[in-house]
């Protein structure tokens, strides 16, 4: 039916600045450093709730009666010594020594595994003490933050062990560098939010 | 990762190849135990001032709390995360400062706002009164 021919081809050939757009070098990184900015308004806006509803206790249990501070003490060591040992892991890469750089990455994963072990136990007993995310705004907003901050490192180790295996069988290739340096700044950024856990959840909690 | 156009060349202006590639996370010995010992401490004091009761008003407490937490954050960027003008050619810092603007706002205007709620629009709260009871 439709007969007219629509003439697609431009008159004249079309001209451009720059035939594509300028790439920044560390594509990869400066966009792995946007996602931990997005990642960090997730919290921003998870400390938001706790600071707003940190008061509400509907006549429930205060931080000063569920906080267990030597424990946490314990924790922020933990993750603490963790970023530094994956640093650690970071130099030896810098040295291409492939089994310093595993045995660094063991340890940080394994205290960060302890970190989250000791999380999950403080949750156990706290939902066992009549202290569940269901009792109070309170405790909603806390076992959200802390939640999430936990699942954040749980992931951090799977993607840790994960690369741990491409890194014995394929060595320091491009790949493996670039993702181990991802890892690198997931795992600091936690350690960076944890401060913020532990000085206002946990240490203002216990005081207001 | 690297781009293969020939235009890749043009704008790596200051570093020399290969090294340029992997600027992020670069750091030494020395940055990651100075950074350890700084946040150590950090972390120390605020610990001891709330465990051993140190100062007796709670509100100066939480104060040098949470202004020792925003120093820790900054010793964590600079020696752990190595944040500085320079990487991804000032991208990085770039980023950081529009989420510090946003996060900031978030932040302060959440607790302005419903700080205003609480204390203007439920004054028979359960807890309110449990509140004034005990005072």
């Amino acid at each position: 039916m439709n007969t007219v021919a629509i003439d697609t081809a431009p008159a004249e050939p079309r001209k451009f600045l720059c035939l594509e757009e300028a790439h920044p070098h560390n594509g990869t990184l400066l966009g792995f450093w946007l996602y931990l900015m997005s990642d960090c308004f997730i919290f921003a806006s998870l400390f938001a709730c706790n600071a707003v509803l940190g008061t509400s206790y509907a006549g429930g249990p205060t931080g000063h009666d569920v906080f267990d501070l030597p424990g946490l003490a314990v924790n922020t060591a933990l993750l603490l010594i963790s970023s530094v040992t994956f640093g650690f892991a970071m130099l030896e890469m810098a040295r291409q020594r492939k089994r310093a750089v595993l045995v660094w990455l063991a340890v940080s994963g394994l205290l960060a595994a302890a970190f989250v072990g000791l999380e999950i136990h403080e949750f156990v007993t706290m939902i066992a003490a009549g202290a569940g995310p269901d009792r109070s705004a309170f405790l909603s907003s806390f076992f959200a933050l802390v939640g999430t901050h936990g699942l954040h490192v749980s992931v951090g180790i799977l993607w840790l062990i994960v690369l741990m295996f491409q890194l014995g069988k394929h060595g320091f290739t491009e790949a493996n560098r670039r993702r181990l340096f991802c890892l690198s700044m997931f795992w600091h950024f936690l350690d960076l939010v944890w401060i913020g856990v532990f000085s206002y959840v946990y240490l203002v909690g216990v005081l207001r | 990762m690297s781009h293969p156009s020939p235009s890749v060349h043009d704008h790596g202006t200051s570093h020399d190849a290969g090294h340029d590639t992997m600027h992020a996370g670069h750091g030494s010995l020395r940055s990651y135990l100075t950074g350890f010992v700084l946040a150590a401490v950090l972390t120390i004091i605020p610990f001891w001032l709330v465990m051993g009761h140190v100062i007796a008003s709670p509100q100066t407490t939480i104060l040098i709390v949470l202004g020792l937490a925003a120093v820790q954050i900054v010793v964590h960027m600079i020696y752990f995360l190595h944040l500085d003008t320079k990487s991804e050619n000032g991208w990085n810092m770039l980023a950081f400062m529009f989420t510090l603007v946003l996060v900031v706002i978030v932040l302060g205007a959440s607790v302005w706002v419903m700080y205003n709620e609480n204390a203007n629009m439920m004054p028979m709260s359960p807890q309110y009164i449990h509140h004034k009871q005990g005072a």
